[in-house]
């Protein structure tokens, strides 16, 4: 693992300014804490991965397949037909530059190929060279350039240095989503074994045991069951979730980064607190499932069949248990899947026809927008349920908290889930700040660990790509005194509290429903001392 | 480098016109034969770019979402920026083909000493994109003239306007001040900011030229080097009517002028600048986001893919799970 340097050094570092050659002619540097490591190659075998392999990004020798120029192609040449966008992204951008500084990575970096349209013509400039006329008869001419290995590497380098976030797409006039680009090339390179090890071995653990941390069903049992012992000894009252239940009404699906690790999990006690809470006050009949147990599909950033692959089961588990529909929890790319593609992936072959539109049993509500998919997100179901007064909320117990909101890409620029979890959050805390415009809904920034950039050993570029993320926050941090950025994504509450930590160290990071669970009051809890992260409550430090 | 190279090209180009209409007396070639090939590459071009475009399906419902869904009643949906209506899908495609809405947004960030970044408003591009592709639009419009017998009276209405200021005989027309001012700023931003510059190519620079060569010859054509608007309109109609003549002493001005514009039309097809088509074809803008609640149907299918079961994984861990009372549909 790199050295990261110190916060004002690794700004002070940034230059947009590019070199004086043409791009072309940069040879690519792999640098450490840019990029992550090797995929396993059991993780990429079990799920049957070509070209599994060891190999090392810092080598000379990539141990390529003999014939890896022309997979390349074929791959290319099978994407074409498959895929408009892809065909009309290669071939209409216009050079304008309006996506140029658009991108976190570019904005944090300075390196002129984490500009978005640059990412593309990596790829473009051999796509013209191989497929178009007029590439092929004027070369370089026409920013054209021929395949060699370098051209290979440079692409591993920059398709594992964008996030797939959609933020550049929002400012292009022909909507080029340079994050469609990035899916396609990295499907493209792992015809070739080469994947990064943070997102291949994820992969095989949700094919395996239903989630990426490879938690086995007693295990995930056991976590779930500490939180119960926790909110026990917090409320008082002790929750009774179910596992696996045929005949539940609902299943509730979450990333299973919310069991696994801080912040993430006070968010999940607050799922927790809230079934808890309508199964005693409403009869709602919530299961949990240990086979669907993750929410996020890490599948969508090797390739569409995979990402079809591991989706498959929340349906399969849905109809095997017979639920009428399903919740989704506080999730980013999940819900980007979930919007965009779970219904035509898996819609035919997997839904139960025994599943109706979701319906709100407590307050009535029909969730028409989700009438083909039947699974909402729980921001639109607690939003609902405020709103129609059924739960019983404390605000005060956030007292201590002042709030802004963090949009998470996905939910955002793939869904436009915006005044759910606002509406959400003026009702559980009473201080609530919005970032600047600019900076937040669709103008979002990633968090710079999204599309499975996470690992350990890239956090200098996931400081860079936070950067952008983190200035909005600082100003409000030091203007209006925000101590708590929230969000809807578990990869967010993995990777913001890093990013604070050295950008903004006296932001916090908390999930929605962590806020929820503090607030809520359940019928015959005992006086509350501690929020759920076992912190003494405002007004209750010195007793 | 890659601007001189465009710069030269075009000089090139015109010099053949030059050569060629001029020194040679190849009237008929540039004044007939090759403005009708380079219509013929245009039209055939275009739409077999647009044809394969289409060809290529649209597996997955993946508009880029720009505002609030529709959702919970009570909750405003952005109609447009988040349609969930065939009407929004439209408004939406209107508002940026026609008014170029994402460039409006575009912002700048800067970065402050003590790691700020922030970000100012930048609407010069969007307002230079706008300027150029409205004055051509309108000076093709306003050229029409030369195509029609008797001229409708929108055209006429066109140059009225266009002509309002009454400077100069004949009389200036705005559009071309402001479309030779909009193609320089695009030129001079793309050599004086360094990253647009970075990833700028001949490809870029060279349609930049050859438009403000068309541009420029046409003003030198108008203003200064008087051509006989009678002789060309003679000609203009002969083309479209197929009675095709070349009238004399039209000027070689004129076939250069008509020569850069033909070389632009045949490279039109080849290059990017069919983004003219291409914006209505993007999945990102042009398709619905209620993908939630319409389905949306792939029309190829995936092969050989491989499901992990609940029963393979119960096999696995059914004692384990047994174990902690977890249900099973096995006993063990
Ligand atoms: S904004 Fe769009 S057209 Fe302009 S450079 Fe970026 S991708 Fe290309
Ligand atoms: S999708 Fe996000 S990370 Fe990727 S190039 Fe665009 S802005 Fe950068």
């Amino acid at each position: 693992m790199s050295t990261l340097p110190r916060p004002e050094e690794l700004y002070a570092n940034i230059n947009h300014t590019p070199p004086k050659t043409d791009w072309m002619d940069v040879p690519v540097d792999i640098k450490p804490g840019r990029y992550c490591y090797a995929a396993n190659p059991e993780s990429l075998n079990y799920v049957g991965f070509p070209h599994a392999r060891k190999w090392n990004p810092l080598d000379e020798d990539w141990k390529l397949p003999e014939n890896w120029k022309e997979i390349i192609f074929n791959g290319i040449r099978e994407r074409l037909d498959k895929y408009r966008s892809f065909k009309v992204f290669m071939d209409i951008c216009v050079r304008c530059g309006a996506c140029a500084d658009k991108c976190h990575f570019f904005i944090g970096s300075g390196d002129p190929k984490n500009m978005p349209v640059l990412r593309a013509e990596l790829i473009r400039s051999v796509y013209r060279g191989e497929f178009t006329t007029f590439g092929k008869l004027l070369g370089k001419f026409a920013g054209a350039r021929p395949l060699t290995e370098q051209v290979l590497k440079e692409w591993w380098y920059y398709l594992f240095q964008c996030s797939e976030c959609r933020r550049c797409s929002v400012f292009c006039p022909y909507g080029i989503d340079t994050a469609e680009i990035t899916i396609m090339g990295r499907e493209l390179i792992n015809l070739l074994g080469l994947n990064i090890d943070w997102i291949a071995t994820p992969v095989a653990n949700c094919y395996r045991t239903g989630n990426h941390l490879g938690i086995q069903p007693h295990a995930f049992f056991d976590m779930i069951d500490f939180f119960c012992d926790d909110i026990e000894d917090i409320t008082g009252i002790r929750p009774e979730p179910q596992f696996n239940k045929k005949g539940a009404d609902i299943l509730f699906v979450t990333p299973s980064g919310d069991v696994f690790a801080d912040p993430g999990t006070y968010t999940c006690m607050g799922y927790l607190i809230l079934f808890e809470y309508l199964k005693r006050e409403y009869g709602l009949d919530v299961t949990w499932s240990t086979y669907a147990s993750e929410g996020g599909n890490f599948g969508f950033f090797t390739s569409h069949e995979t990402m079809k692959r591991l989706n498959s089961k929340i349906y399969m588990e849905a109809a095997r248990l017979g639920v009428k529909w399903i919740i989704g929890g506080e999730c980013g790319h999940m819900w980007r899947v979930l919007h965009q593609y779970m219904d035509t992936l898996n819609g035919p072959e997997f839904q139960s026809p025994n599943m109706i539109v979701p319906t709100n049993p407590i307050t009535g509500t029909v969730f028409q927008h989700a009438a083909s998919t039947k699974m909402i997100h729980i921001t639109e179901f607690t939003a609902d349920l405020i709103k129609h007064g059924k739960l019983n909320l404390d605000k005060s117990r956030n007292a201590g908290i002042h709030l802004t909101w963090h949009d998470s890409c996905n939910t955002s620029r793939g869904m436009g889930l915006f005044e759910e979890p606002r509406y959400i959050a003026r009702h559980v805390v009473e201080k609530f700040t919005d970032m600047p415009p600019g900076t937040i809904r669709e103008e979002t920034f990633c968090c710079g660990g999204g599309a499975g950039l996470n690992a350990g050993e890239c956090e200098e570029l996931r400081m860079m790509g936070g950067l952008p993320r983190a200035s909005a926050v600082k100003y409000v941090h030091e203007k209006y005194g925000v101590n708590m950025l929230g969000c809807v994504c578990a990869i967010d509450r993995a990777v913001l509290p890093g990013t604070m930590k050295y950008w903004v160290p006296e932001v916090s990071v908390c999930g929605l429903h962590e806020l929820v669970g503090n607030a809520l009051v359940i019928p015959g809890e005992k006086e509350r001392e501690v929020n759920l992260r076992g912190e003494d409550l405002p007004g209750k430090e010195d007793e | 480098m890659k601007a001189l190279y465009s710069l030269f090209l075009v000089f090139a180009l015109a010099a053949i016109a030059l050569v060629g209409a001029g020194a040679l007396g190849m009237e008929r070639t540039f004044g007939l034969y090759i403005p009708f090939l380079a219509a013929a590459v245009f039209v055939v071009g275009f739409c077999w770019r647009v044809v394969q475009w289409g060809k290529s399906a649209v597996p997955f419902c993946i508009p880029t979402t720009c505002g609030q869904q529709e959702s919970l009643p009570w909750i405003k949906q952005s109609t447009i920026e988040n349609p969930s209506t065939t009407t929004g899908v439209v408004l939406r495609m209107l508002l940026e083909v026609l008014l170029f809405r994402s460039l409006f947004r575009n912002n700048k960030p800067q970065l402050y000493s003590d790691t700020r970044v922030r970000y100012a408003s930048s609407k010069w591009l969007w307002l230079g994109a706008l300027a150029f592709h409205y004055s051509f639009l309108i000076i093709f419009v306003r050229h029409m003239r030369f195509f029609t017998e008797p001229v409708p009276a929108f055209i006429r209405g066109i140059e009225s306007v266009d002509s309002m200021l009454q400077i100069a005989a004949p009389t200036l027309y705005l559009t071309d001040l402001i479309f030779i001012t909009a193609v320089t700023y695009l030129f001079l931003r793309r050599v004086v900011v360094p990253s647009i510059r970075y990833i700028s190519q001949v490809q870029d620079y060279f349609p930049l030229f050859l438009i403000l060569g068309i541009g420029l010859t046409g003003i030198f054509m108008r203003y200064f080097a008087k051509v006989d608007i009678m002789a060309v309109k003679e000609l203009t109609m002969g083309l479209v009517t197929f009675s095709w003549k070349v009238p004399q002493g039209i000027g070689v001005i004129f076939y250069v002028h008509v020569f850069l514009v033909s070389i632009l039309l045949m490279y039109f097809p080849l290059s990017k600048l069919m983004h003219m088509g291409g914006v209505f074809l993007s999945p990102t803008r042009n398709m619905n986001c209620a993908s939630r609640k319409f389905r949306h149907i792939n029309p190829w299918k995936f092969e050989n893919v491989h499901y992990h079961t609940y029963e393979e994984y119960e096999d696995e861990f059914r004692e384990k799970m047994v174990e902690k009372g977890l249900p099973v549909e096995k006993p063990l």
